[in-house]
């Protein structure tokens, strides 16, 4: 520990720590620009000048290192004095345009100006012009009000990875520059939106719709991937325009992806706004609620339980998925599932550590050692991808992947796509055996490749050999994590919405039955993964969702629910964290909150659910697991016994589904944005 | 003693001439013979000030192009929440606003809105004849605003040159 004085005070900060965490200990504010929390320290701006005793000249506090015995001074009159300075020459190139400015409102040049600014300028001279670069359909430039703090330039090369950013010239000729003509690649390129201290760069889609001070905001989580990033929504008369990160060092720090921010403008289209049923001529036709119940309760008075299924999707809520899970008890229905097609996850409760992300997110930068198998996170979770190279970047560990897939913004060593590899590594005669041996805590990370195999038990049960084998559990650190990519498929396996008992179907079973006439009655809630082919005429497709997509097109009745943006609600991400989501808008039209159009239904059919408030709701879910209705209570696997080692391993390659970044679920399908980025991504 | 009753008898003779009475009809007589401080309106009509704040007008450049930028200083600094702006960018790009609307019947006439516009582009014109029958019509609209800019521009450029000094 160091001590120091800061304005008489003395403070004490731990080595290695600079002049202005020092000041900032003590309570002291210091403005800046180029300086950021997250980002390598550049020391541009000037702004965060001190007074140091002993030196001639005001001193950067943000590039300084402390040292024993400093004198600072924050609240002189010289510092004022020098801050003014760099003000006014920050504001000798700057354009008034304030008014004309998205960042307007919500600027550090603006803020900081009133604060610490002359309020005058002694500039006479020509100012500044300089031109707009292309950045792509998500970052409007407006290049002349750059400031050149380079936190973009530095963001884009340490966090996302993307090495297109620099800056070209020196001085007033100094210039930011893309080296990709046709827009910035990866997927985290709004954050530099947020960086930027002034209105450079500023959001595409957003232009000029609202003024920070006109937009009611509300703190949600995202669901568009399985990793529930922290959000704030900000919306006006009823829709949403912006979506902000949040801080969150569990998942996201204080960065989101451009799906999470950008597919938002998906929320205005293509939505089911009124109940519809399908009439006699096959075409989808509007009703009230009431007509719908009727056709759907009728059906269900018909049918015995073995006919009817229910399956849940992704982004639907744990709400939702209790109430349907309740009503199906009530008719006794066991065909229930919320896995994907194909999907063989493993559903017992005895084994949560096979579909949760054990090592938790945060876990990641303790690894010294990864193995993907199966998944390609850049694409199936950003910022999960963002996390793996922060840790790569700080540690260069070894990153390893069976299975293939996209490059990520650290190296990956493919070794293979042949199962036999990971027989292999278990027998301890690969290569990969000597990094492993030395490894003190080694990550697995298992995607969702693996499960659409049929010997996905047999490659959980070596993964969990080969990580007993070296130091993977312990009571500090749990090294196999399996890596959901859709939002709310774990609160899905952990209330049971799954196939039970032995006779009861799964995904697949359930649609090909439907497809063949033996299920009767479908309710989908939300799902746009299942692609029925042939419906037969007998059977029944009830859809629950908020959107018109895959889904919605087969079915026979459609009840309109509401998005993650519009209902409070719960939801649980890949590492078993229960966060909860709230209403910022309401739902269009006359859609509903997705867990009362299931109660509305069940007193239709005389099986009234016991609950008639969310309260209510919530009390019987903490009858399943009190921490379910707990704000950040993480799912903890009890055992870490998945899979079986034993089994055969198939002679089939490992393969990862080439996953669409930008249109992953229904919202951002609908999205224009998320249209104009792939657009941009062929481009390049 | 002896003053109380000259004192007395002086009220006598006044009351008696109807002394008040005089004294008041000499006043009007006077007045008889000054210029009238009423004018005829409609017919005439008073002077008033270069920051007479009457109706309001949304402004153009001699261009013809508008002048408001969609800032919304004005919506953010109405006290009366009487300001609704919308705005998008326009097909070149600029910022522009598709919906100014102001509620003339929630409107105080404080002359924040014109303070705050950074272009000069709404302001408070000379207009307070603008009573209307129903209710709906006092809620103006962008094409109303910009209507009256026009029609009032002369009066409205001469006003603001006027009090350029003291803003």
């Amino acid at each position: 520990m160091i001590k120091l004085l800061v304005d008489g005070q003395e403070v004490e900060v731990e080595e290695g720590s600079t002049l202005m965490q020092a000041c900032e200990k003590n309570g002291a504010e210091i403005p800046r620009f180029c300086f950021h929390d997250r980002l390598s320290i550049a020391g541009n701006c000037r702004m965060c000048l001190v007074e140091l005793e002993g030196s001639p000249k005001p001193v950067a506090s943000c590039a300084m290192p402390a040292s024993e015995g400093m004198k600072i001074i924050t609240k002189s009159s010289s510092v004022k004095k020098a801050r003014e300075g760099v003000m006014e020459f920050l504001l000798i190139n700057h354009p008034l345009d304030c008014p004309i400015c998205d960042q307007g409102g919500e600027c550090d040049l603006q803020d900081q100006a009133l604060y610490y600014g002359r309020g005058m300028s002694r500039f006479e001279e020509d100012k500044r012009a300089v031109d707009n670069k292309p950045f792509g359909p998500l970052i409007k430039t407006t290049m002349t009000r750059c400031i050149h703090c380079t936190r973009c330039v530095r963001f884009m090369d340490e966090v996302a990875g993307v090495h297109e950013l620099g800056a070209v010239g020196r001085g007033e000729d100094m210039e930011i520059f893309s080296s990709s003509p046709s827009g910035l690649g990866g997927e985290l390129n709004g954050n530099i939106i947020d960086l930027c201290p002034v209105g450079a760069l500023t959001s595409a889609p957003y232009a000029f719709k609202a003024r920070p001070w006109e937009l009611d905001k509300v703190n949600s989580i995202d669901v568009l991937d399985g990793l529930g990033s922290a959000i704030q929504i900000g919306s006006k008369d009823g829709e949403v325009l912006r979506v902000l990160p949040r801080l969150n060092e569990d998942i996201n720090e204080e960065w989101i992806s451009d799906k999470t921010r950008f597919a938002i403008d998906g929320l205005k289209n293509q939505r089911l706004d009124v109940p519809y049923i399908r009439n006699s001529s096959g075409n989808l036709q509007k009703c009230s609620w009431e007509q719908a119940f009727q056709l759907m309760a009728n059906r269900v008075s018909k049918i015995n339980s073995s006919e009817i299924a229910g399956l849940a999707g992704n982004q639907m809520c744990l709400e939702s998925m209790v109430s349907l899970l309740d009503l199906m008890k009530s008719l006794n229905v066991d065909n229930l599932d919320c896995r994907p097609r194909n999907s063989n996850m493993p559903i017992s409760h005895n084994n949560k550590a096979s579909w949760l992300f054990n090592p938790t997110i945060r876990g990641i930068e303790e690894s010294d050692l990864i193995l993907m198998i199966g998944t390609e996170p850049r694409y199936e979770a950003a910022m999960l991808d963002a996390r793996i190279r922060k840790v790569w970047l700080k540690n260069k560990i070894f990153i390893a992947r069976i299975g293939g897939g996209a490059k990520s913004t650290y190296p990956i060593n493919e070794i293979g796509n042949d199962p036999s590899i990971i027989d292999s590594i278990y027998r301890g005669d690969h290569s990969f055996n000597k990094k492993l041996i030395k490894s003190s805590k080694p990550l697995f990370i298992i995607g969702q490749n693996i499960f659409t195999r049929s010997d996905s038990i047999g490659i959980l049960g070596r993964i969990r050999e080969i990580a007993k084998k070296h130091n993977a559990f312990n009571d500090k650190w749990n090294g196999v994590g399996i890596l959901q990519n859709t939002a709310n498929i774990v609160a899905g396996l952990e209330i049971g919405f799954v196939p039970k008992l032995k006779t009861s179907l799964n995904t697949n079973k359930i649609l090909n039955n439907f497809e063949n006439g033996k299920i009767k009655f479908l309710w989908s809630l939300g799902r746009d993964d299942l692609d029925i082919n042939n419906k037969n005429a007998d059977s029944f497709l009830v859809y629950q969702g908020h959107h018109g997509d895959k889904g919605a097109e087969l079915a026979d009745v459609i009840l309109p629910g509401s998005a993650y943006t519009e209902k409070n609600a719960t939801y649980i991400n890949t590492e078993g964290r229960v966060q909860n989501a709230y209403a910022a808008v309401s739902p269009p039209g006359s859609a509903k909150e997705d867990w009362k159009i299931i109660r509305a239904f069940s007193s239709y059919i005389d099986k009234t659910l016991p609950y008639n408030n969310l309260e209510e709701l919530r009390n019987r879910i903490s009858e399943i697991n009190n921490g379910l209705t707990t704000e950040n209570f993480l799912i903890k696997a009890e055992n870490n016994d998945i899979g079986d080692p034993k089994t055969s391993l198939l002679k089939e390659e490992i393969t990862n589904e080439k996953l669409n970044f930008f249109m992953s679920c229904n919202i951002s399908r609908a999205s224009e944005t998320m249209a104009k980025c792939i657009i941009t991504q062929q481009g390049k | 003693m002896y003053e109380i009753m000259i004192k007395k008898l002086y009220r006598t003779f006044w009351f008696a001439i109807l002394g008040e009475l005089i004294s008041g009809m000499y006043l009007t007589l006077k007045y008889m013979f000054k210029k009238p401080v009423t004018i005829n309106y409609p017919f005439e009509k008073g002077p008033l000030s270069p920051r007479f704040r009457g109706e309001h007008a949304l402004r153009r450049y001699a261009s013809g192009e508008e002048r408001c930028i969609a800032c919304k200083l004005c919506e953010a600094v109405c006290p009366a929440l009487a300001i609704t702006i919308e705005s998008e960018p326009r097909k070149d790009g600029s910022r522009r606003t598709t919906r100014y609307d102001i509620d003339m019947t929630k409107c105080i006439y404080c002359g924040l809105c014109e303070e705050a516009c950074p272009v000069d582009a709404i302001v408070q014109g000379p207009n307070y004849e603008f009573a209307k029958e129903t209710r709906p019509e006092l809620l103006y609209d962008k094409e109303k605003l910009l209507e009256n800019g026009d029609r009032w521009e002369a009066v409205l450029s001469k006003n603001l040159i006027s009090d350029k000094k003291y803003r």
